[in-house]
């Protein structure tokens, strides 16, 4: 077991230092001098720039600007915004719960209602059900969720009224940040208005990330049923006359779930595309609404930086998937 | 006389060409020939965007702003679908949009198809060092969110229709990669790549004229699959400003523009996102259809 744990830590490191240099390279293809760009449009004299150049290091040879950034990011430095003046971790650190909120939230509603979809298509292959369940779980697939977030907020928002338009919670309420997680702030602020107000708040962003998770859910549940339902435990399960709910849930079901669980693991990153778009629809101050500003500020450490934290993130996440694999399946340990 | 004969009996009798036994299996799917069919459809509508649409995709009627569609009062019958904020005839605009999307998921996937097979190749065929620095790479592309990547290329590149597809090309390479590498390796076991070996075939031939056709059909179903996501991604880096620009008639920037009259207005936004659906949809329909009818493993 410890010789598979320290493997896989092992094989991640090359990936690391890849992705640092992919995020290392990125300030030097922006077309300009990173200082010229820095000074913007006010200018700035020679003497000055030559001398900025050499304060970041700038007239290093590359090699060792980079060797420079890996002990930068080796300390924990992930830069400064050129906007705000604060570190990107500062301002990473402050968004970072409300981007969880509306990754947790989604995957979540996903599994709640696609396991229970995917069992119920495979028990029944080949009814009405399971076709209209194929049909909706492609189209899920294929939606393009920033359109679809737009059409929910016309028809639930607007001609409904029934959820609000934008944001984590209404202004007329103030809730004291705590955890950052509005849910557990406003739970410990006992104020039930602002409960109400941010539950409101997250459920047609959760209903609109989770649309394409659900789809592929509920499609990789059916599928992964399938192929179990024909094993022979099942039909010595059935022989030894359990009863088919039994059966479906406690044997098929079990042994089903681990594919379904690699897929919601690994599909961390594409929540988080998914994020950048739903948070612009729905004015989420979480990371993605934030990179997408860096760019439309041309703030580029903060693109810099932030890209580097998500990449760092998902290696950690994909990491954690693929030892908890290991964990659940012995066989792959080798 | 009898030979002639024979020749003559000779054709019905013959297996069915291998092409009608791909149709076969493939009609057998009712969802992949629906996207078949709005394929051609949307094929047909682009290439007579000129004919079809009845207005010019940039022409501003300055007296029809945001007319709704035939069916609502006020409607116009000059405009069946309504206007936009600035007079531009919707349909029109979507006919033309049609072009573009089929021009990016052509250019996009036809790109990554290209270039990711020739490093999965190289990959397959040289490994060691080579095999492993290409993989890498690989591996480092795919950790990163794929819109996220992709919106980082753009953001260095400047915004723009060409740089959009170039950034989705990028970001779907290490599927195609991936896939010609694996089956490449599988071919590469097998007898007949030996014989070809032990003939004398350089390993340019071996890997283009041999192996290559035998990988064929995953990288087809992955490129129509990966046509889909190219339309879809290219559509949102448009939503996000970064992609097609205004005046051009791409869905994502038509919805992009719509962001600020679409709660008065829903054909604005209705449309061009349907537009971008359907079209999505039935390519993800026709490549499943494909996969199912190539890959006789999944045939039950």
């Amino acid at each position: 077991m410890l010789r598979f744990l320290l493997g896989r830590v092992t094989l991640i490191i090359p990936t690391f230092i890849g992705v640092t240099f992919l995020s290392f390279i990125l300030l030097h293809l922006v077309p300009g001098d990173p200082i010229e760009v820095r000074a913007g449009e006010r200018g700035i004299n020679p003497a000055q720039l030559a001398e900025l150049r050499h304060e970041y290091g700038l007239d290093q040879p590359l090699w060792k600007q980079f060797l420079d950034y890996e002990m930068q990011i080796a300390r924990g430095d992930l830069g400064q915004s050129m906007v705000t003046r604060q570190t990107v971790w500062h301002e990473f650190k402050a968004l970072f719960p409300a981007t969880i909120e509306l990754t947790v939230c989604p995957i979540t509603f996903a599994l709640l209602i696609g396991l229970p979809l995917g069992v119920i298509a495979a028990v029944k292959r080949g009814s009405a059900f399971d076709y209209g369940l194929m049909g909706a779980s492609v189209t899920g697939a294929s939606m393009p969720i920033f359109w679809w977030g737009l059409m929910a907020i016309l028809v639930f928002s607007v001609a409904l009224g029934w959820t609000p338009v934008s944001g984590r919670i209404s202004d007329q309420y103030f809730v004291q940040q705590w955890s950052g997680f509005m849910m557990i702030d406003c739970w410990r602020s006992d104020d039930a208005g602002a409960c109400r107000s941010a539950l409101s708040h997250l459920i047609l962003p959760t209903c609109v990330l989770g649309t394409y998770p659900l789809a592929i859910i509920a499609r990789m549940t059916r599928s992964s049923m399938l192929e179990v339902l024909h094993e022979d435990y099942i039909r010595t399960a059935r022989a030894k006359g359990l009863m088919a709910p039994r059966v479906v849930i406690v044997h098929a079901l079990r042994n089903a779930l681990i594919p379904v669980v690699t897929v919601v693991g690994l599909s961390v990153g594409g929540l988080l595309s998914g994020a950048i778009l739903t948070e612009t629809i729905f004015s989420w101050p979480g990371v993605g609404h934030w990179l997408i500003e860096s760019i439309q500020r041309r703030d580029y450490p903060v693109l810099q930086g932030g890209t580097l934290v998500v990449g760092i993130l998902v290696i950690l996440v994909n990491l954690g998937v693929d030892l908890t694999y290991g964990f659940l399946n012995p066989r792959i340990r080798r | 006389m009898s030979l002639t004969q024979t020749t003559a009996v000779a054709p019905p009798i013959a297996a069915p060409g291998s092409l009608r036994l791909f149709w076969r299996s493939f009609a057998e799917n009712r969802g992949a020939v629906i996207g078949l069919g709005v394929m051609v459809t949307l094929v047909l509508l682009a290439a007579f965007a000129d004919v079809i649409a009845r207005h010019s995709p940039i022409e501003q009627y300055r007296t029809h702003f945001l007319t709704p569609p035939i069916w609502q009062p006020g409607g116009d019958a000059a405009f069946p679908l309504g206007t936009d904020d600035v007079g531009r005839d919707m349909l029109s605009r979507l006919i033309y949009g049609a072009r573009l999307s089929l021009m990016i998921g052509t250019s996009v996937a036809s790109l990554a198809l290209l270039t990711g097979t020739t490093l999965g190749l190289t990959a397959a065929f040289a490994g060691g060092v080579i095999d492993i620095a290409i993989m890498r790479l690989m591996d480092i592309l795919l950790v990163f969110p794929s819109l996220l990547l992709a919106i980082v290329i753009v953001a260095i590149l400047g915004p723009g229709l060409f740089n959009a597809m170039l950034a989705v090309a990028v970001v779907t390479l290490p599927g195609y990669t991936r896939l010609s590498r694996a089956s490449a390796l599988s071919e590469l076991a097998r007898d007949y790549v030996a014989a070809t070996r032990c003939a004398g075939a350089g390993p340019l031939r071996l890997m283009f004229s041999t192996v290559l056709p035998n990988c064929l059909a995953p990288l087809i179903v992955q490129v129509s699959l990966g046509f889909a996501t190219a339309i879809l991604d290219a559509a949102a880096l448009g939503f996000l400003g970064l992609g097609a620009q205004p005046p051009t008639p791409e869905w994502g920037t038509m919805l992009a523009g719509a962001l600020q009259f679409y709660q008065r207005a829903w054909w604005v936004l209705a449309f061009p996102g349907f537009a971008i659906l359907i079209t999505v949809l039935a390519f993800n329909l026709f490549g499943d259809g494909l996969r199912d009818a190539l890959d006789p493993k999944l045939k039950r």
